[in-house]
Order: structure tokens, then sequence, then C-alpha cells
């Protein structure tokens, strides 16, 4: 069929801020279909509020609009751009529910918007628990059977027509406490009863358990001819139970003969047809290991974060394709991109194994329940391809960038039998290392199976990994045994380590004895077709396949998965760094090994190289390719720690040297540069011991920052304000992160925090602009709410500001992006805080709320085109007045039960948002809303604050009073606000016995809209409360500030809605 | 053990020696389906073949009983890139060395399967012979040079004796070429009684036991080869109703005076997409033949094209236009492969049906 003529101008809608669950993959996905609508021809219209993303750059939409993802602001695009369809099946979640949303509002209908891709129906039909299972039901397709009870007797009853094992889910409990599996009649009654009773509404779901089931996915399209295919399927190692998203996944399944496979392709081929989606769908399934039987779990009617592996998995660009299916196209009208000689309609062919490892955060969230479920905690992954399992899961071990290089974790080579087993039983993100460790001990393969399910064939494999590296400890230095261990994926640095070797030396030992991977091709099709794609991955076999031109090339090193600290944000500049040496003529070879990223669409660059971000593995590329020299500034802190060792390796690092790296990243050197440019920073000092840090911080003068040296990211970075604080810090926090790295004390000032970022030429520097944040410093950067142009310091202050970074930019020899954070007090004194000598996080919202194209410019400047050269004035970049822009942090905070929501130095953001408008309080009030926030014009605040911060709390309670809010406090806070004139609702203390509402009572029936909570800096003892208030906000999603910086901010939006009331008697005052 | 895989190019690869040591010179073909390699290596269409797989990891899930598409395996070697020695699935009772020992076919794994794979790609398919490490590889390869294809490989592995399988259905006459168990199956299934005859069976006997239709199956080799069928068939397809899969399709056009050609490196894969020129849809479909139909040919004869390849646009299906007669070249039975095809199992039954009330 041919592309619809019918409909010309198309709206897109993007996913927002990233989140858990919802990360990178919708900036791939969105940018492609954006530019796969365009190249068909429609004048595409986009709406998306994160301003992070490749797919929010000017180039890839006819417009593209940076507003806040809600009805109302969707509707005004609507309402101006008048488009004849609208697609949402490729923004995630938000967009399919944005669809929805604004179908009920009735605009659609009202405006002939048409909904293309997945429809209204098939959303429901998908989303709908009981639509879903009734759908289900029409085309024979098995769901668990469930039910809810409200007594055993019904269990039973229900038990008695399904069978067991079932699941008992109480219903409303906090993280499903009460529930569990029964496997027979007096387990469930037991269970049931325990269940009923934790349950506030004496309710439990009864579901038929298929915990330990094999999960295996199915990636699948469908075009309006009603043509189906299936692009790739995937089988989880970990069984169902543990969400796919956190699971370690393969693909293409490995222990399904092909029956099973054909019996789950057409069960997920009859699904997508039965909803009729034009484009991509995701199905999960449970297998029983031991019979054919089969339930579907869940379906996704878009494209998914699953569509995303699968694309890099199989080089099939889901999105892509799923977009011009959108449009009417039929499947075997599109050309495979990769081979361009066959078909879309095709299955792709894999002859290599795809590993993809969760990212998770509790390197930054040591408290977070770290226990694996049903909810998705990860905030990134990777993936890597070899053509033997313990290549591509060792690859893929490596590329986590979790200080491992090996399935070895130390701490757990200590632990007993029962400690591992007890370990392993709590299904944390280490489990796979657990059960590593527990093959490794020698004990028996039988108990892990039967206590997690993994299939043998994995466990096999791992324990394949555990005789080599016995082989590997029993022949030490042996070429042959080298041989084999590189065959199988074992990292140089953990054979170095365990042969006593050092890493450069087993590189050239391997070098002179010819044991050097080959690359071959990711080509969907198994080589049977001739193909012209460059995308590569490592593998020790005989044949390489990619063949090297004599080009000038350049290779750019990517920032590997995505972590808080390290986001998006990076991929954007590395994007736009490889474009921009395409356009200058260099052949542009990315490494990286995120398949969520735009950075690893294959049709971004020259060459891409899917692997591991490790200095062997970057080091095969180069002795390949023999580049000119290596970008690491794109590649975030990931890149730039490589820097060192592939100079060590004789590679030639293009832009800002080593050596002026290691002046921004070392302290001592830092300093004495700073000094030198006589410019001043917080003092501060290095201690190694705990007297020593006690010394230094009574020299300085409390309140002090302390934090580990070479710890990256702000992590176990903490304000303490005596000497007791500190020694516990000491003791605590330090031993956890660094054993022995020193730590720095500095002083911590009270003042405003200010961001810029800059672009260096060796000779002169060029500044887009200085940000400003609203809260206070201590507060990370990354999650403060940042403004430009700055509303608040003055001119003197600004100047001063741009005076430092471009001496800095200057002294310290930068050449490409680099960024500075400021600090200034109360006398308008200005210190640097800190110099990243990279590109930062903030690069793409300073690029397109100023228009400075910041990556390229830096780019040309890395190879050697002067600033002034390139056409620009060397200095600040003048600012538009005529707008605001204020960028404000997104959390994920609902999804990490046990983490504090508090903020402070420590990075706790996972994804940000744009607002921007003629005034700051507009733009605050797009920023909130974009970032989640709801923002009615009548509502009520709690206030629980302690007695260091009640006068500045009082005059913020004020305001809310003013325009019309309720004001509930606890009970000290609520007598200050009272003795100062306010009307105010007490609650409750969390453990009082009252029988008053207590303070969690009122967040949890929604009685308020907002908390503000700040916590004592001298008293622990309201530690516990504060923090259960924290945690029961973020669970029923009520915005809890925890800075009077950020509750001022929102006062002041409020009052530019809303109406002030006033006595004529008050205003005299 | 170390053991040799060696081309008639003069190329050899040194791997691991896994099933037996029964070394025959075959021609070496590729495969690209995932899974699925006890079917293929059950399935009689590659007697004469080494059947090496593009997908990496083979032996996963072991070798059960009720996959098999043959009672004999006649493929002469297997080549894997990764043989998994520990395999996990419920139904496995035996590893795939065990099976290849026991079935006396020889295997080789470890090697660079899709370098060889980009060779036949860009060559075509080649004679090949695996050997051991201390073979004199100039001989080897002379040998190669001067091995002819195989020319018998229907007579090796069709049934030497009428047998019914009975049932209470269509009463279908099913010649076998090389049968895969899986159109028995879908034959069954559909309740058909069935007689199943030699390759050179006469159409009078055929046509002896009255069936409502004939089904020709897949087999190995050049259809060419098999020129006492292709009598048969001119005979069979005026009387009866007739329905080819595969070396039946091929067979049915040389008899309707098409001509067959040998494809450079032939189709063997679960993921060829096929168009149904009469509804315009597409089918994923199991393939594994190195010989096609001609479409120029065609054109001299009474059959029409139905299903193409949407690919390098080869012939994969035709239809008698005067007489209820219809073939494809791929594998409707799937087994292994995607099952989208089916309903020509069903479109046959269908097909007697009508002839039956005309």
């Amino acid at each position: 069929m041919p592309k619809r003529t019918d409909i010309k101008k198309i709206l897109v809608i993007g996913s927002g801020p990233i989140i858990i669950g919802q990360a990178a993959e919708f900036d791939y996905a969105g940018s492609q279909a954006c530019q796969s609508l365009r190249e068909e021809g429609y004048e595409v219209i986009l709406i998306n509020s994160n301003p992070a993303t490749i797919m929010t750059d000017t180039a890839i939409a006819d417009r593209v609009y940076i507003e806040p993802l809600t009805v109302d602001f969707a509707k005004r695009v609507i309402y101006k751009e008048r488009p004849d369809a609208i697609l949402g099946s490729l923004g995630g979640q938000t967009g399919l529910n944005l669809v929805v949303e604004l179908h009920e509002d009735g605009i659609l209908d009202e405006f002939g918007v048409e909904i293309l891709g997945t429809d209204l129906h098939a959303i429901n039909r998908a989303e709908d628990r009981e639509l879903f299972r009734s759908l289900m039901q029409e085309i024979n397709e098995p769901v668990p059977e469930s039910m809810i009870v409200h007594t055993v007797e019904e269990a039973v009853e229900f038990a008695k027509r399904e069978g067991y094992p079932l699941v008992v889910r109480p219903a409303y409990t906090l993280g499903g406490t009460g529930g569990g599996f029964a496997d027979d009649e007096a387990e469930l009654r037991e269970i049931c009863d325990s269940g009923l009773k934790a349950s506030p509404v004496h309710q439990c779901l009864i579901e038929q358990s298929i915990a330990g089931y094999k999960e295996i996915e199915y990636e699948v399209m469908r075009d309006a001819k009603d043509n189906a295919i299936v692009v790739c399927n995937m089988e989880n190692i970990d069984p169902v139970g543990v969400h796919t998203g956190d699971s370690t996944v393969v693909a293409p399944v490995q222990t399904l003969t092909d029956r099973e496979n054909q019996m789950l392709r057409n069960a997920s081929l009859k699904i997508i047809r039965a909803l009729k989606i034009c484009g991509g769908c995701n199905v999960q399934l449970a297998l029983n290991p031991d019979s054919f039987k089969y339930y579907v779990i869940e379906v996704n009617p878009r494209v998914s974060r699953s569509s995303a592996l699968a694309s890099k998995a199989t080089g099939y660009p889901i999105a892509k394709i799923s977009a011009k299916l959108a449009v009417g196209l039929g499947l075997d009208e599109i050309i495979n991109p990769i081979t361009k000689t066959s078909y879309a309609c095709f299955e792709p062919a894999l002859d290599y194994i795809v590993t993809k490892f969760a990212r998770f955060p509790f390197d930054k969230f040591p408290n977070a329940d770290r226990h694996l479920g049903t909810q998705m905690k990860a905030t990134g992954e990777i993936m890597s391809i070899g053509r033997n399992f313990e290549e591509s899961f060792l690859k893929a071990v490596r590329s986590l960038e979790m200080k491992v290089d090996h399935i070895y974790k130390k701490e757990l080579a200590g632990f007993t039998k029962e400690e591992l087993l007890e370990k392993i039983k709590k299904c944390d993100d280490e489990r796979i290392f657990a059960v590593t460790q527990w093959l490794r001990d020698g004990y028996d393969m039988e108990t892990i199976h039967n206590v997690t399910k993994m299939d043998d064939f994995f466990l096999c494999h791992l324990s394949r990994i555990i005789s080599l590296e016995k082989l590997m400890m029993e022949n030490p230095k042996d070429v042959e045994v080298l041989r084999k261990l590189k065959k199988y994926g074992f990292a140089d640095s953990y054979i170095a380590r365990n042969w006593d070797m050092k890493e450069f030396d087993l590189y050239n030992l391997r070098k002179e004895n010819g044991i050097m991977p080959v690359y071959k091709m990711v080509d969907t099709c198994a080589g049977e077709f001739k193909s012209a794609t460059p995308y590569f991955y490592s593998s020790y076999e005989h044949k390489n396949e990619s063949e090297v031109t004599d080009r000038k090339k350049i290779v750019v090193l990517g920032s590997g998965p995505i972590r808080i600290g390290q986001g998006v944000e990076f991929d954007y500049a590395t994007v736009h760094c490889v474009q921009t040496l395409r356009e200058e003529g260099y052949e542009a070879i990315v490494i990286n090994n995120n398949p969520e990223t735009v950075s690893t669409d294959f049709s971004i660059s020259d060459k891409l190289y899917f692997e591991p971000l490790t200095t062997e593995d970057v080091m095969h590329v180069i002795d390949l390719e023999k580049p000119l020299g290596v970008i690491v500034q794109f590649g975030g802190q990931t890149a730039i720690n490589l820097a060192d060792s592939l100079v060590e390796h004789g590679v030639k690092i293009l832009g800002t040297s080593l050596h002026s790296i290691d002046l921004a990243e070392d302290r001592h050197e830092f300093e004495a540069m700073l000094h030198k440019l006589n410019i001043p920073q917080p003092q501060g000092e290095t201690a190694v011991t705990v007297e020593e840090s006690l010394v230094i911080a009574n020299k300085i003068g409390y309140p002090v920052l302390v934090r580990p040296s070479y710890v990256l990211g702000g992590r176990a970075m903490e304000i303490v304000h005596n000497d007791d604080e500190l020694r516990v810090y000491m003791a605590t926090a330090v031993k956890e992160i660094s054993h022995d790295a020193p730590i720095l004390v500095d002083k911590y000032i009270v003042g405003k925090e200010l961001e810029i970022d800059a672009i260096a030429d060796g000779k002169n520097v060029y500044i887009p602009g200085v940000m400003e944040h609203i809260e206070r410093a201590g507060i990370h950067s990354g999650d403060s709410i940042s403004v430009y142009p700055t509303q608040i310091i003055n001119e003197k202050v600004k100047e001063t500001i741009i005076d430092y970074g471009t001496r800095i930019g200057k002294g310290f020899e930068f050449v490409g992006l680099y960024n500075i954070q400021f600090i200034v007090d109360k006398e308008n004194n200005v210190y640097v805080l800190e110099v990243n000598p990279r590109s930062s996080r903030t690069v793409p919202f300073l690029s397109k709320i100023t228009g400075v194209a910041m990556s390229q410019i830096a780019t040309k400047c890395v190879l050697g085109e002067s600033i002034e050269d390139q056409g620009l004035t060397p200095g600040y970049h003048p600012e538009d007045k005529e707008r605001v822009f204020v960028k404000a942090p997104v959390f994920s905070f609902a999804k990490l039960r046990s983490v504090d929501t508090v903020l402070g130095p420590e990075m706790k953001s996972t994804g940000e948002a744009l607002g921007s408008d003629v005034n700051l309080e507009k733009a605050l009030y797009k920023a909130l809303v974009a970032s989640g926030i709801n923002i009615p014009l009548h509502g009520s605040v709690l206030l629980t604050i302690d007695d260091d911060n009640k006068q500045d709390a009082l005059e913020i309670a004020k305001r809310f009073y003013n325009i019309g809010y309720g004001i509930y406090a606890t009970k000290g806070t609520a007598k200050f606000l009272e003795d100062n004139g306010l009307f105010v609702h007490v609650a409750a203390k969390v453990n009082e016995d009252n029988g008053n509402e207590t303070v969690l009572d009122i967040i949890r029936h929604g009685h308020v809209n907002f908390v503000i909570n700040t916590m004592s800096n001298k008293d622990n003892s309201t530690s516990m409360d504060g923090f259960l208030i924290r945690r029961v906000s973020a669970e029923n999603n009520i915005s809890c500030m925890t800075s009077l910086d950020t509750a001022h901010a929102l006062i002041k939006v409020l009052e530019s809605l809303s109406f002030s009331m006033i006595s004529m008697n008050e205003m005299g005052k | 053990m170390e053991r040799l895989l060696i081309l008639e190019d003069g190329s050899v690869y040194r791997g691991t020696a896994f099933g037996s040591d029964n070394f025959q010179i075959g021609e070496l073909v590729f495969n690209t389906s995932m899974t699925g390699y006890q079917e293929i290596l059950t399935d009689n269409s590659y007697c004469g073949q080494i059947v090496m797989m593009t997908y990496p990891l083979i032996g996963n899930y072991g070798i059960n009983r009720d996959d098999n598409e043959s009672m004999i395996p006649c493929v002469f070697g297997f080549v894997v890139k990764d043989y998994c020695e520990y395999p996990s699935n419920f139904r496995c009772s035996e590893t795939l060395d065990d099976f290849l020992k026991r079935e006396n076919i020889p295997g080789i794994y470890d090697i660079d399967t899709r370098e060889i794979t980009m060779k036949i790609r860009n060559v075509g398919t080649m004679k090949a012979v695996m050997a051991n490490v201390d073979a004199d590889v100039d001989v080897v390869v002379a040998g190669l040079k001067a091995a002819d294809f195989l020319h018998d490989q229907v007579a090796r592995v069709s049934t030497n004796k009428v047998f019914p399988i009975p049932n209470r259905g269509k009463k279908v006459v099913l010649m076998d070429f090389g049968a895969k168990l899986g159109i028995v199956r879908e034959l069954s299934k559909r309740g058909c009684d069935l007689v199943i005859v030699p390759y050179d069976t006469p159409a009078s006997t055929i046509l002896s036991y009255r069936p409502d239709g004939v089904m020709l199956s897949n087999g190995p080799g050049d259809p060419t080869d098999v020129k006492v069928a292709i009598e048969t068939i001119k005979e069979l397809i005026p009387q009866t109703v007739v329905f080819g899969i595969c070396l039946g399709h091929q067979l049915i056009s040389l008899a309707c005076g098409a001509k067959t050609y040998k494809l450079k490196f032939g189709h063997r894969g679960a993921n060829h997409p096929v168009v149904n020129l009469s509804t315009g849809k597409v089918e994923i479909t199991s393939q594994n033949h190195g010989f096609a139909v001609d479409i120029d040919s065609l054109k001299d004869t009474r059959l029409e094209m139905t299903h193409q390849a949407l690919n390098d646009k080869s012939c994969e299906g035709v239809r008698h236009k005067d007489y209820p007669c219809f073939a494809v070249q791929y594998h409707p039975e799937a087994s292994a492969g995607p099952e989208d095809s089916r309903y020509l199992f069903d479109q046959f039954i269908e097909l007697m049906e009508e002839n039956k009330n005309a």
C-alpha cells in the first residue's frame, strides 16, 4: 500500500523527561521516527519537554515545541499548528497516555486529527487489565487467571478451580507486604489470612503463579496490509519475577526448540494482528520450563525499551520502520536500510549472541532497596555482542562500569555458603555475581537452579567461565591459555591482575602473539546478503570484515550506560560531535555500548563499533583503524577516564590535552592552577585520617563539605556541621566508597550557585551563557532548577564569572568544551567550585536556548579551527532578554524504595524538563509542570520545618496563606505559624496516637498538594520522621520540596497564577 | 580433538571434532535458522550436503525424540561455531554429539562459520569434506575438485515400499522424494488417509489407490535427476488433484514444460519473505532449496506463478491454469521455521473437496 497522501502534517509526541523505565530509548525512537516521516515528505511537528535529547533539535522536525506534555499545552500546539494526524506510539507510555487524554478531551475530533500507529481501541485493549484479558480469551491466548477475594474461602474456591501454585497479593500494602506464594491449600489459607489482615481494605488478589517460568519476549511489527513479522526474540536469564528491564537478557532465545519458538511466535503475531497495530509491539510471554504451557504476561502496543534493544541487537531499525508503517506503507515496500538489497518484510537472522545488562543506580543510593521485582529499578543498560555466550556475557559485565571487569566481586568472595545462598535468594542486582561465586566455590548447580529457576543452559555456561578461570590460575602467562581466555571474553585487566602483570604488558604480549580480535558485521541476515552497514563488534575469530579506509579518521568515545549524573545529555554531545566530524570531511568512528541511544544508531557515524569502553576494547579499534586521534571530551567521565591509559598506549587525545585534563581533575594541580590565575576557590584541604580532617575542619570552620577525592558526580559528598558528624562521615561513608583515597574537606559557602559551559580553542574562549541555580549551593547542580538568563545576580558578578571562565579556559589551555561551577556568597564574592574539562549535562539545554551549536563549535576547535575562524567573536554570547528558560530536574523516587528524597550534594535526579516563556514565573510554571508537578490554583500545603529554617519558612507559609492555600503543619511548626497569625491544621506526628490523622495519613489521603520538609542539621531524632514523610510523599506522587529555595520558586509561580487576599488593614504595615 | 574442514577452493579450516568420523564429500551449504537444528539435521532434502549453521550456538537444547523430520538422517556433515555440551530443555533426551555419533554424521565446531558463509555467498556453494588434521590437504582438494555432485539422492532417501498411514479423511497418495515428517503430520492432522509410495511409483499404481489427491514431497538434489517422476507427474496432473512442495514444486514445473536452474547458494533458512501474488500479502517462510523454477520458462506453459520471493524475485509457487494442481517452493509444513503458510494444506483439502464435487 503506498503511503497516505491525505495527511500532510503530523504531530509527533515525545516521551518527556528521562525517568526509570522511560529513558534514552525514546530519544532514539523519536528522532528516527521524525526523520523517517520527513523522508517520506510529511511535515513533522514535535512536542517534547526534554531539552537533553537529539529529538528536540530543531533539525529533527519542521517545528519543535519544547513544552510540557500535558493536554493543556498539547492543545495549544494543536490550535496553532492544526496537524492532520497525531503519532504517540513512539513516545513511550507518556506519548500514548497523552494521545488518550487528548482524545478524551475531544480536541482531536474537533480538529479532525487522526491517530496514527496504535489506535485508541488497541491502546485500551492492551493497557486495560480487563479488556486485555477478554481480548486474550477471544483469540484463545492464555493469561494467568486471577481473582480479587475478600475471604479465605473465596481464595480456596479459586484454587480449586485453577490449581496451584498461586500468588497472593494483598491490596494497598507497601511493597506487597503480607503476600506470598502458596503451593497447597494449607499455605494458601495461612498466607491469604495474613494478607487480608495486612490489607487496609481486606482484599487480596489471587493469581496463578508463573514465577520461575522462562520469560521470553518477541518484538513484532505489522503493517496495514496485515503483514506481520518478528524482528527479534529475547530470553531473560532471570526468569519471570524480575522486570525485564532489570533482567539480564540474551538475544536470540537460547533454550527453546523450534517448536516452542514457533508456538510463541504464533501467539505474538496473533496478538499484534488482534490489536491491529500498525507499527511495532512488544509481547512478553512466560513459558513453563517443563512443558509447552505458556501465558501472555504483557503487551506494549508501541515501541519500547525492548524495541530499542532489539533494533541494536539485530540492526533492524524498528522505530524508523514503525513510523513508515504508521503512514500506510507496507513492510514489503520498505527497503531494509541495513542491507539496502533486501526488504523490511523479513525476520532478521543473527549470527552472534547479544547480552544486555541493566545499569542500576545503587552506587548512588546505597540505602535503596536493591531487591529486584516487578518494578523496574535500572536507569540504563548496556549491550554486548559476541560469537559465544561467554564472550558476549563478559564483554557485557565490563561494559557496566561498575568497577568490575569480570563476573567477580571481591566482597562476595568472602561470603560463606549460607551467606551466598541468602544473597541469591534475596534476588538483588548482584544475584548473577553471587550465583557465579557459588559455582566458583564449588557448590552444586542444582540448588541454584531450584532457588533461582535460571535455566541450566546459563548456569552451565557460567560454570564454563569458572573452569576457564581455573585454567588461567594454573597456567600463568601461558600464551595458548591466553588465546583461549580471550576467545571466551576474559578482560585483559582481569587476566593481568591474576597473572601479576601490568595490563599494558599483557596487551603487548597478545599483540606479539597475534591474539587480537577481528570485527564482524551486524547485518540482519547472518551474512546471507551483502550489506553496506558499518556496524561492527569484535570477536576472536578468523576473518576481519571491517575494511579500513584511507580517509582521515577520528574515533569518538561514547558515554556508556545511562546512569544518574551521566545521562542522555552526553549522547547528545557525542552525536553532534560525530555529525560535525563528518561534515568536516573526516571519517567519524564511534565506540559505545549503550543500545538505547542515538549515538549507537548505525546511520549516525561512518563506522560504529559496539564495544565495551575499556582500554583494551578501545585500543583494538585504534590499532586497526589508526585514526588521527581520539576525542574523549563528549563521552562524559567514562571517556575522560580512559584518556590516561590511551595516552600510555601512544594514542593522541584530540582537543584538551591529558595534561589539561589532569590540571582540572587533580586536586593539587587544580588548586595551584587557580592560585596562579588568581581565582578564588573555597578554602579546603585534603585529609587522609580522621584526625587530620578534624584539624582542617576546625581551621576553616564549619560547615564543611566533605567528599572522597577521585569520586565523581557528587558521590558520597556531604555537608557536615560539627566534629561528631565529621567523625561519623569518616567512619561510614568513606569506608564504603574509597578505601584509602584521601578526603577533601572544603569550606561550605552558603550562596548562589551558577554554572557556565564554555568553548576554548586554545587561545580564545566563547561563553554561550551563564546559568543561575534556584537552589543555594549544597544541592547538586544536576538537581537544581537552572535559569537562563540570570535573574538575580548583578552585572558585576556576571562579569566576574565570565572573566574567570575566560581565564580558566586560557590558563588551563582547554581546547573544546568545559564546564565551571561557581558560587557567589552574600558579599558577591565569586568562587570556583569545580572545573570539568569536558562536555557537561547542561550543553544540550544551553545549546538549544541560546542557539549556539556548542558541540559543533567545540568539535571544530578540536579540529583546529579557531573560534574566530568560525565567524564567532570570542567572549560572551549576547543574551536573549525576551525569554526566560528554566530547566527543572525530574526524579524517579517512586520507583526506588527506601531512597531518601532529600536533596543534597549527591545527585539524585534522572532527567530534566525545560520550560520557557516571557517571564520567570511562566517559565518556571512550565518547567515544573513538565517535570511532573501538578500546580493547582487552590489547595493545601504541609510544612514540617526544622528550627533553623522556621523564620524563612514563615514567609513562604504566609504567601501560601495569602493566595488561599490551606496550611497543614506538624506540631512545632504549627505552633510557630499560629503564633505568627496563620490558621493551621495541626498534623499528628508519625507515631502520635491521639486519634488525629498523622502527617503520613494527610499525605496518603491527598489532603495536601505539596509538602515542604526541611531537615535539622543538628537533631537526628526527627530524621526518621522526615524520611517517612518524604518517602510517603514520593510514593503518593505528592511533590515534596526539601529546599526552601524550591518552595520559594513554587510560591512565586502560584502567586503569578493567583490572586492574593490581603485586607486593607494589613497593607499599611 | 582437532579436525579440518577442507573446501573445493583449497581453503582449510581447523576446528574441533564432534560427531562421527564418517567423512564424505558433500556440497557445503549454510542455513540461517536460529532454532531447529534437529529438524534441519534430519531433513532428507539435505542428503549429500554438509550443513553449516550460521547461528553460532548450537546444541543448546540437545536432541529430543519428537522433532525429527525423518527416521534416518542423511546429511553428510554438520558445521557449527560453538557446540553446547550441556544441553537444557525438558524434552532433551541426548546431546547433539551423541546423536551425530549414533547416526554416523561427522561434525566440526569452533571455526569461523561466518567467514565461510560469506565465501559461499560470494562464490556459490562448494564441495567440501572434513578430514583429520594429518590429512594431505592437496590430495583432499584434488579429490574434491574431481568429485561430482550426487545424482541419486532421491533414490537413497525415498521409501522403497508402499505403506499406509490410515485415517478417515481424504485419500492422499504421498510420493516420497525424501518427505519431511512435517508434511505427514500436517496431512494427518487434517484427517488424510495416507498412502506413502516410492518416488518411482508409476501413475497407474498411484491412481489405482483411487486417491482424492496426490502430494509431491520435498526432496534432495537436482530435480532433473528425477526423470522418472517427471513422467509420472505429467500423467497425474490431468487426472487428480496435485500439490507439490519444494522438489515437488520443481517436478511439477518440469512436468509442465518449465525449466529449473541452480541458485548460486540457495535459500536455506526460516526468514524468507514470499509474496502471495493473489493477495499481495507476505508470508515468512521456511526454505531449503538449491534449485529454482525459471520464471521466464513459465510463459510457454500452462502454469502461472502464484508466489514470488520478495528479495531475489525467484519463483516460489505455481498453479496450473487448467487442472487442480498447485505447488510451492518453500515449506508450508515449517518444521523448522514459521508456520505462516499452513493454510496451503487447507487449500489442498478444499481443492480435493471441490474436485470431488466437480
